[in-house]
């Protein structure tokens, strides 16, 4: 009999679960018993940022996080962002942006990205922030605030130009 | 991952009853969860601390108490931790990354242990991992090691960032045991290794992080310095924070702390005391720094960390007086 049973709302769907064992990790979860496989799994250990999902708007890396911990949770994956056919802003610059080559990193870039520039729209600060107190977006900041997003294939020049425009198309300077 | 028992406290009276038991705290997870799927920590049971309501930032005798749950982006970006401890957002936000420091909370910060890679290695020797097996850091690859308070046991340093800007603003950690509430210094709170590297600090099998306490802001210039291997997204080689005041061109108050030189974040009074009374110059800066590193010994790979900590901690006191120190001697 299963232990664990949880609820998570996903992507604005609620979804239900039982779970034997309480290890499964909130990205196990995800693409194991959910079958959502948007959400890519790196280096299971919180250093590469491929499982950034969002939990109850906060970007978060789902493989250092137990689904039992996240009952109750509103998770937000890649799936959440956009369609094929009605991308997301961010989606569409990436895509116009070259923002990767192999795309195994992306949907932990789209994921982290989207929340890092409600990040900024709430004027959380960052090491770079020359003024803790006033946040302005600039390369820096991008680079400092996706640090946290490993890409193998380097597309970095690409993947900040994209944030960039993105950002700057929802007036967030 | 070895399998566990979970269960959820819904207070911290709840969450102190099961630590007592023997179950062990889980918060943000991204420590004990990393370590655990190592197989390095393997608790049998977990409460999960998150929803005990310990996560309120509240005024406190003119400074803060933090609650042991506030999650280390929330603190990083606290209006008035921003304008009155500017040092511990900068140091806080010198950690990590955003998704880490989005789960990361105040108690699991500074209860997370050493980085030293034999530590991670089931296959080899270490005391702080599995008392008596020895120690394969001690003439292996110690780059990232301590150079001060190490012991012939363990000579790994305690890796993270915010602790190191806690230590210079005096905070306090606030502990619930069996007997009741006990509060500690946070300057007192880790450990050295001595001939027990097991135990990183003075907290009890059973007892629980309720919070830190902040006393009211100095109102001296403060800086953190972090140097790592990356600019980003990476543990500190050596760091320093410094909290002075300078009143008629002389420094009337000084807290110089450096991190990850040690099992814990290194201050000492007297280096402190150095700087007291003299003006802000160079000279003055490499006797505190000196005063502070006072003792430090490499291991080898690390030799470099005496010198760059007294580099760190200058270019840090440079930076929070003012003064230009390009060019001045060695
Ligand atoms: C890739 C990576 C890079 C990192 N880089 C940095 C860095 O540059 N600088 C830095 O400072 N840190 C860094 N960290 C470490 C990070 O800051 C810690 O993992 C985090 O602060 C731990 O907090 P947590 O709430 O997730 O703790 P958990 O993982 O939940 O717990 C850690 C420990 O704290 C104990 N604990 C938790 N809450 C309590 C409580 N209330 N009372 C008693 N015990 C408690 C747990 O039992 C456990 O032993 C990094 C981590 C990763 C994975
Ligand atoms: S330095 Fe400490 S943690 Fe590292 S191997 Fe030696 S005993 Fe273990
Ligand atoms: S898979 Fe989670 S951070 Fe790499
Ligand atoms: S596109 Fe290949 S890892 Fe980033």
């Amino acid at each position: 009999m299963a232990q664990h049973q949880i609820t998570l709302t996903i992507n604005g769907t609620e979804r239900s679960l039982a779970l034997d064992d309480p290890r499964v990790t909130l990205l196990d979860a995800l693409r194991q018993h959910l079958d959502m496989t948007g959400t890519k799994k790196g280096c299971d250990h919180g250093q590469c940022g491929a499982c950034t999902v969002m939990a109850n708007g906060r970007r978060i890396n789902s493989c250092l996080s137990l689904a039992v911990m996240h009952d109750g949770d509103t998770i937000t994956t890649v799936e959440g962002l956009g369609e094929p056919e009605n991308l997301s802003p961010l989606q569409a610059a990436f895509l116009h942006h070259d923002g990767f080559q192999c795309g195994y990193c992306t949907p932990g870039q789209l994921v982290s990205a989207t929340a890092m520039i409600e990040e900024i729209k709430q004027n959380w600060p960052s090491v770079v922030s020359g003024d803790l107190e006033k946040v302005s977006l600039s390369d820096d900041e991008i680079r400092e605030r996706m640090s946290g997003n490993l890409c193998r294939c380097a597309a970095y020049a690409n993947i900040v130009d994209a944030i960039r425009e993105a950002a700057k198309a929802e007036g967030v300077a | 991952m070895r399998d566990f028992v979970y269960d959820r406290a819904d207070s911290a009276d709840a969450a102190q009853t099961a630590a007592k038991e023997g179950a062990r705290a889980i918060a943000g997870g991204t420590n004990l969860l990393d370590l655990m799927k190592h197989e390095v920590e393997t608790p049998d049971r977990l409460i999960d601390v998150n929803r005990t309501g310990l996560d309120q930032i509240e005024e406190a005798d003119g400074g803060l108490r933090i609650g042991a749950l506030v999650r280390n982006a929330d603190l990083a970006a606290e209006e008035r931790v921003r304008r009155d401890w500017p040092l511990l957002s900068r140091a806080i936000l010198a950690g990590a990354s955003p998704q880490i420091r989005n789960r990361a909370t105040t108690a699991g910060n500074l209860m997370q242990r050493t980085r030293c890679a034999y530590f991670y290695d089931l296959g080899s020797a270490c005391n702080k991992r599995s008392p008596g097996s020895g120690c394969d850091a001690l003439n292996g690859v110690n780059r990232m090691h301590a150079i001060l308070g190490t012991s012939e046991h363990c000579i790994a340093t305690y890796p993270g960032d915010m602790a190191v800007a806690l230590v210079a603003l005096d905070a306090e950690v606030e502990i619930a045991g069996a007997n009741g509430k006990r509060t500690v210094p946070i300057a007192e709170f880790h450990r050295l290794p001595g001939d027990r590297p097991d135990r990183d600090n003075v907290l009890e099998d059973g007892e629980i992080i309720l919070g830190v306490t902040l006393p009211k802001p100095t109102g001296g210039a403060q800086v953190y310095r972090k140097v790592r291997d990356r600019r980003s997204y990476a543990f500190a080689l050596v760091s320093a924070a410094v909290d002075v005041t300078v009143e008629d061109g002389k420094i009337t108050r000084a807290a110089l702390t450096l991190g990850s030189v040690a099992a814990k974040p290194w201050r000492s009074n007297e280096a402190d005391k150095v700087l007291v009374g003299s003006e802000p110059s160079r000279k003055a800066f490499e006797n505190a720094a000196d005063r502070l590193l006072q003792g430090a010994q490499g291991h080898g790979e690390n030799d470099y960390k005496i010198g760059l900590a007294r580099r760190t901690l200058v270019a840090a006191l440079a930076e929070a007086t003012g003064i230009d120190i390009a060019g001045d001697a060695a």
